[in-house]
């Protein structure tokens, strides 16, 4: 019975002789992507676990001191690529923070909006690959449903339909129009069907409640000392969400329409539950977004010359021409403070935060990422001490990791 | 609100403050960075250790020390941020562990000494994390070049007779 907590054994226990070692990964359907983890096993119970990373390191950081702001977004995709504009959005946000630029009132509507999207679709990933790593194969399938859609909904807003590079210096690379805002309101519509239906099957579900109710526990205290954000503290009793507590884009706006959700018990359930409450919620901020986006250009001022400008006044008009030559050519550029700067937004997965240091050219001197998998993974030995093999994929499932993000 | 002028009564002039957008920073020399951290962690309630990073200031102009290392703190209570700078040296760029506070500073600071080559003394596991173990440089130095220095090309080979 895996509804008690199992009796965990400290790190420093003696190596005992019956003690065995499992190799787990880097190519093993449950960890997703790459990664390893060398379990110690006394039978099936897991006495320790060191997780092997890098596997996926490719140097993002060292490209971003090479790439310019705008450049650097087709990389900052790539990191937690599931839900790929809600880096862009975070990596563009720490940019106008140093730069000191205040969007235009539909960008923030319309950055909202698409964050909110991404958060759906990052959460409906993990519920559903959760359930698949634990035997539930339809929830999957439902879960996938609706992320075509969500992937039909940014392909007409940016024209690609993973890796997006939407978001530019100031703006968005196109605006978006009245056909999207429709297939917006239609997946609003959609979605509650299928959640319910995802809700349906497993949330009492018999065999996924044995599999994750006090699996995996985080207590309150140890959520905060080892650094966890988002879900995963959220799911621990940490009251804390940066959309809330230092509100960016147009939440301060939609302060009123959405809830921090939170629960106490700190296992995998309660991060399941986060997850799909968090679905709603995100659901009834974009429901009051969407009906009040603003009109008016999407993109600052072209006079503040860090905006590109669009391609029709590139092409037929000298100015727009000669701007989008300062802006892209090396030796031009806008100016840039000669500062550095901590700046952070809320994804999926928790803080997603950017510290980016300026030499005063369109090239960060140093772009760190803090990225939430990362830091939550370091969380992984302590969450699964004393559990069972089987419950390895579970605790990993709910946690989240993306390997991408994770070794950057 | 921390107020800067309590620390720098306990700790030293040294400790500068700065400010910039909503980010307030103090810069505190590396001897007196612990005392500091434990200041912060016990006295004024920074219970969550956001991010350890490090900056190399090796071709920034007018930069008078090589590598920065920096902390970003959360006040769990008030909700207040505050980023700790302080700086180190080649040739043995050492500082002491932030571990004993935050059990979340323990991979942050193998990135930094796996990518800065900047050492935590009382670190328990003190390894790389990100690059394998028989990797020499550290990429994220600006002296490191972007296409690297042909380590992967003395990486031996493995055959597919001998895995």
């Amino acid at each position: 019975m895996p509804l008690t907590f199992a009796e965990t054994t400290p790190a420093d226990a003696p190596e005992q002789e019956y003690l065995w070692t499992l190799n787990f990964g880097p190519q093993h359907p449950a960890t997703h992507t790459t990664l390893r983890l060398i379990l110690t096993l006394d039978g099936e119970r897991v006495v320790n676990a060191v997780p092997h990373i890098g596997y996926l390191h490719s140097g993002f950081e060292k490209l971003g001191e090479h790439l310019d702001f705008n450049q650097y977004v087709t990389i900052v995709d790539r990191m937690n690529y599931l839900s790929p504009m809600a880096n862009e959005i975070s990596w563009h946000h720490a940019v106008e923070k140093l730069l000191g630029i205040e969007l235009t009132p539909r960008c923030k509507y319309l950055r909202t909006i698409l964050a909110e999207i991404m958060r759906i679709q990052d959460h409906l990933l993990n519920v559903g690959t959760t359930a698949l790593d634990l035997g539930a194969f339809t929830a999957f399938l439902y879960c996938f449903t609706q992320r075509e859609k969500i992937y039909d909904i940014v392909e007409t807003a940016s024209g690609q339909r993973y890796h997006t590079s939407y978001t530019r210096v100031g703006g968005v690379l196109f605006d978006v129009n009245d056909a999207w805002i429709d297939k917006v309101r239609k997946f609003v519509k959609e979605l509650p069907a299928t959640h319910a239906e995802v809700h349906k099957l497993l949330t009492r579900n018999r065999i996924f409640i044995d599999r994750t109710k006090g699996i995996g526990v985080l207590s309150t205290e140890d959520a905060i000392n080892m650094s966890a954000t988002g879900p995963i503290a959220r799911a621990s009793g940490v009251v804390r969400d940066l959309r809330k507590d230092e509100p960016y884009l147009a939440y301060a706006d939609l302060d009123s329409t959405f809830q921090v959700v939170c629960a106490k018990a700190g296992d995998c359930y309660s991060r399941f539950l986060v997850r799909m409450q968090e679905i709603t919620e995100s659901l009834k901020i974009i429901e009051a977004a969407i009906e009040n986006i603003p009109a008016g250009p999407v993109n600052v001022d072209p006079g503040t010359h860090v905006v590109i400008p669009s391609k029709p006044a590139v092409y037929r008009s000298i100015e727009g021409l000669i701007q989008h030559f300062e802006i892209i050519m090396p030796n031009r550029g806008y100016e840039v403070p000669k500062e550095e700067l901590y700046a952070a937004t809320e994804t999926a997965n928790g803080e997603l935060g950017f510290y980016l240091v300026s030499d005063g050219t369109t090239r960060a001197y140093r772009a760190r990422t803090r990225p939430p998998s990362f830091i939550h993974f370091a969380l992984f030995p302590h969450m699964i001490r004393g559990h069972q093999l089987s419950d390895v994929p579970a605790v990993l499932g709910s946690i989240n990791i993306i390997a991408a993000e994770l070794d950057r | 609100m921390l107020d800067v002028s309590a620390l720098q009564n306990q700790f030293g002039a040294e400790i500068a403050f700065s400010e910039f957008r909503d980010n307030r920073r103090v810069t505190v020399p590396a001897a007196s960075l612990f005392p500091v951290l434990e200041s912060l962690k016990n006295q004024h309630g920074f219970s969550m250790l956001i991010d350890i990073t490090a900056v190399d200031y090796l071709e920034s102009e007018g930069a008078t020390d090589r590598f920065g290392v920096v902390y970003c703190l959360l006040n769990m209570q008030s909700g207040e941020r505050l980023i700790v700078k302080t700086f180190v040296n080649d040739p043995d760029p050492v500082l002491p562990s932030a571990y004993s506070f935050w059990k979340g500073a323990d991979w942050m600071e193998r990135e930094v000494f796996d990518m800065f080559g900047i050492r935590f003394d009382g670190h328990p596991d003190l390894r790389r994390i990100l690059t394998p173990d028989e990797f020499t440089s550290f990429p994220l130095r600006k002296d490191y070049p972007l296409k690297g220095r042909g380590e992967r090309h003395n990486f031996p080979v493995l055959t597919r007779a001998e895995s």
